[in-house]
């Protein structure tokens, strides 16, 4: 490590999250300012997107983060990749704490993590020829010159499945499997140690996404890569996953290594998550859905945010914030029948 | 029309696009029947035309696209060369659709209730406030809370996942016979997934309603269906009842996709993946139109596989289908 170790900062670990909050507000405008100067109930609306996320992500592990639409679970993944910055909370990237560092060093840690999106087609600019969408970030980064330029790219994309003699045609003349191969070279052309996939394989067909995920699996093995996987298909994560987490309303309420996860999950929510997950073992299945919905993240409730739907909600849950707790080795359950037990 | 006729029953059916660049055989040769009570699975990849099949059912074709062939036969009646009139008396009524996108259902500007009571009045000699009536038991039925206060809203003040459930509440409206689903679930989480396949299936056993239910997803199709077909460019490719159809897969092509379910197989290993891609069905070469990416494809294969039966309760459209027996 270039720097000294940083408090809170375990050898190992390539990424580190520490309390991270994300707040989005919406501000009034003038109009809006006078109104609620003038006595009207207009106020300015806070989302909370991320309430107090704790992660650390070990170097060539391949980390899961799951959890239902608007649960804050993208939003984690865009300030991971650095496009957003957190409102509250410390991000360590090889035990250096992100938001201190040096101009140089902080894009140097920037290009080092990639992330991949969710829509082919709506993440590569369709003006653009796949040479220059892939090439064009090696080459203003000054990790290849102009000379090596052309073999990079056939280099690049031929890892990715991609035949190269296709690097003149746009992005609407491939199909969207391949599209996503694409996108996952534009994230490797630049020698990245981590990538972020946001439902990278969500938009794709059944066996489409078999070699697409396989794809991620082999560049694993052959660059060393350390992914954080963000999806809602349970399937997927407990394939390619090391470690999950699972997340619920701007929290995380349970963290476990896979097997132990899908083998004995521990918070209700996991546990009403993993039985709803359609699987081709279970055939006629009476299905016994939770009831509710995902609150909105406008005003969440207090407490325990899963209460308004938990079967076993206790006052206590009503009131008190469950916290992050080991219940085993490498296991940990924000929930507060764990204190009872 | 005897009561074990099946509710629909499909024979043979051929929806071409008639496009400048050639034909599009959307749906080609497509046969299957649905019994009161049973839900009839319809899987396959994207462009395998199970959505254009739903959409002949119903006479919803738009130009360049036409059905060419095969008979509808809906009670007993066939509908495939129903008049737009006749059409209309059905559709909404006796057979009702649910979309992937409930906004494709619901009009954005006008109450629910407004459009609720409209599917009403327009099949039913019925006074408005029977309507409502109608109306608030659907949307209880589906699970919604406080189904009066909700009617007054618009489509915009739902969640997905409710606003799913309104459009599932219209298609229940007239209590029809058959319930053609297009991959409804697919844009919803797995909690709310759950939720409404509940509500199907609970529908299908208290009301005795058909369905077709379309999708990719094979996991779902587990849980729900009685019995699968599943689609591959435009032509049912394998079908039978649910659990043989997953525990004994004969078409190559059903085998790969199982095979490619992450949850099937062991973690971190290569799943297994079918090489290549969905052929276009413009001009689509002749033969049996999975041989490029199947692996056992051999010369027989240049030839279209008529549909077989390689034993009881069976369909397969396949030279070489994978046989315990045999294998």
């Amino acid at each position: 490590m270039s720097l000294p170790a940083t408090q809170g900062a375990p050898n190992g670990a390539l990424m580190e999250l520490h309390g991270l909050s994300k707040r989005f507000v919406k501000t009034l405008d003038l109009a809006g300012k006078l109104a609620s100067k003038l006595g009207s109930s207009i106020r300015e609306e806070t989302v909370y997107a991320l309430d107090g996320v704790n992660m650390t992500v070990a170097k060539g592990e391949v980390v899961g983060l799951v959890g239902e639409s608007g649960c804050g679970k993208s939003t984690l993944g865009r300030i991971v990749a650095g496009i957003l910055e957190p409102t509250e909370g410390q991000m360590y990237y090889e035990g250096r704490h992100v938001a201190t560092l040096e101009p140089a060093e902080a894009k140097a840690v920037a290009l080092k993590v990639q992330m991949i999106f969710q829509d082919p087609f709506a993440s590569l600019n369709p003006r653009m020829r796949v040479r220059d969408i892939v090439g064009e970030a090696p080459l203003v980064h000054g990790l290849v010159s102009s000379d090596e330029f052309e073999g990079y790219v056939d280099d690049v994309l031929g890892r990715c499945g991609l035949d190269a003699s296709y690097k003149r045609r746009y992005p609407h003349q491939f199909s969207g499997g391949q599209r996503q191969r694409i996108g996952i070279a534009r994230a490797l052309a630049v020698r990245p140690d981590f990538i972020v996939c946001d439902e990278a394989v969500a938009a794709l067909d059944v066996s489409i996404q078999a070699q697409i995920l396989n794809l991620f699996i082999k560049l694993r093995e052959e660059l060393g890569l350390t992914y954080l996987f963000i999806s809602h298909d349970l399937g997927v994560v407990e394939h390619i996953s090391d470690r999950v987490y699972i997340m619920y309303l701007g929290r995380i309420v349970e963290t476990a290594p896979t097997e132990d996860l899908f083998a004995a999950p521990n918070h209700p929510y996991t546990k009403a998550l993993l039985r709803e997950v359609p699987r081709l073992e279970t055939r006629h299945s009476k299905f016994l859905p939770i009831e509710g919905e995902i609150p909105s993240p406008l005003e969440p409730p207090r407490g325990c945010h899963f209460h308004p739907r938990c079967p076993h909600a206790t006052a206590r849950c009503r009131e008190e914030v469950p916290v992050l707790r080991e219940i085993a080795p490498g296991r940990e359950s924000a929930c507060h029948l764990n204190d009872e037990a | 029309m005897g009561s074990n006729a099946p509710t629909l029953r499909v024979e043979d059916l051929k929806t071409h696009f008639f496009t400048k660049a050639g034909v599009v055989k959307a749906v080609d040769n497509v046969s299957f029947s649905v019994d009161r009570a049973q839900i009839l699975g319809l899987v396959g990849e994207s462009g395998s035309g199970k959505t254009v099949t739903g959409f002949s059912i119903l006479g919803l074709v738009d130009a360049p696209g036409r059905v060419v062939g095969g008979r509808i036969e809906f009670n007993g009646e066939d509908i495939a060369n129903a008049d737009e009139g006749r059409m209309q008396t059905l559709r909404g009524n006796r057979i009702a659709m649910i979309f992937q996108d409930p906004m494709m259902t619901l009009n954005p500007v006008l109450r629910v209730e407004t459009q609720m009571m409209e599917t009403v009045l327009a099949h039913q000699k019925v006074d408005r406030k029977t309507a409502r009536q109608r109306a608030r038991d659907a949307l209880g039925q589906v699970g919604i809370p406080s189904p009066d206060e909700r009617l007054a809203a618009y489509p915009h003040q739902f969640s997905g996942g409710m606003r799913q459930r309104v459009a599932i509440a219209i298609a229940l409206l007239n209590d029809p016979d058959l319930i053609i689903a297009d991959e409804p679930t697919t844009a919803l989480d797995v909690t709310i997934q759950a939720q409404i396949l509940f509500e199907a299936q609970k529908l299908c056993r208290e009301r005795g309603t058909a369905m077709i239910w379309i999708t990719h997803d094979l996991a779902v199709i587990a849980g729900l269906a009685d019995k699968v077909c599943v689609m591959y460019a435009g032509r049912i490719v394998e079908a039978g009842a649910i659990d043989e159809v997953l525990d004994h897969p004969v078409h190559p092509y059903t085998r790969g996709l199982i095979g490619s379910v992450p949850s099937r197989n062991r973690r971190g290993v290569p799943l297994y993946q079918i090489p290549g891609m969905t052929p276009a069905l413009l001009n689509l070469p002749p033969g049996c139109a999975f041989r490029e990416r199947c692996p056992q494809a051999d010369g027989a294969c240049m030839a279209e596989p008529g549909l077989s039966v390689p034993f009881d309760g069976r369909a397969v459209r396949c030279f070489h289908p994978h046989l315990e027996a045999g294998a």
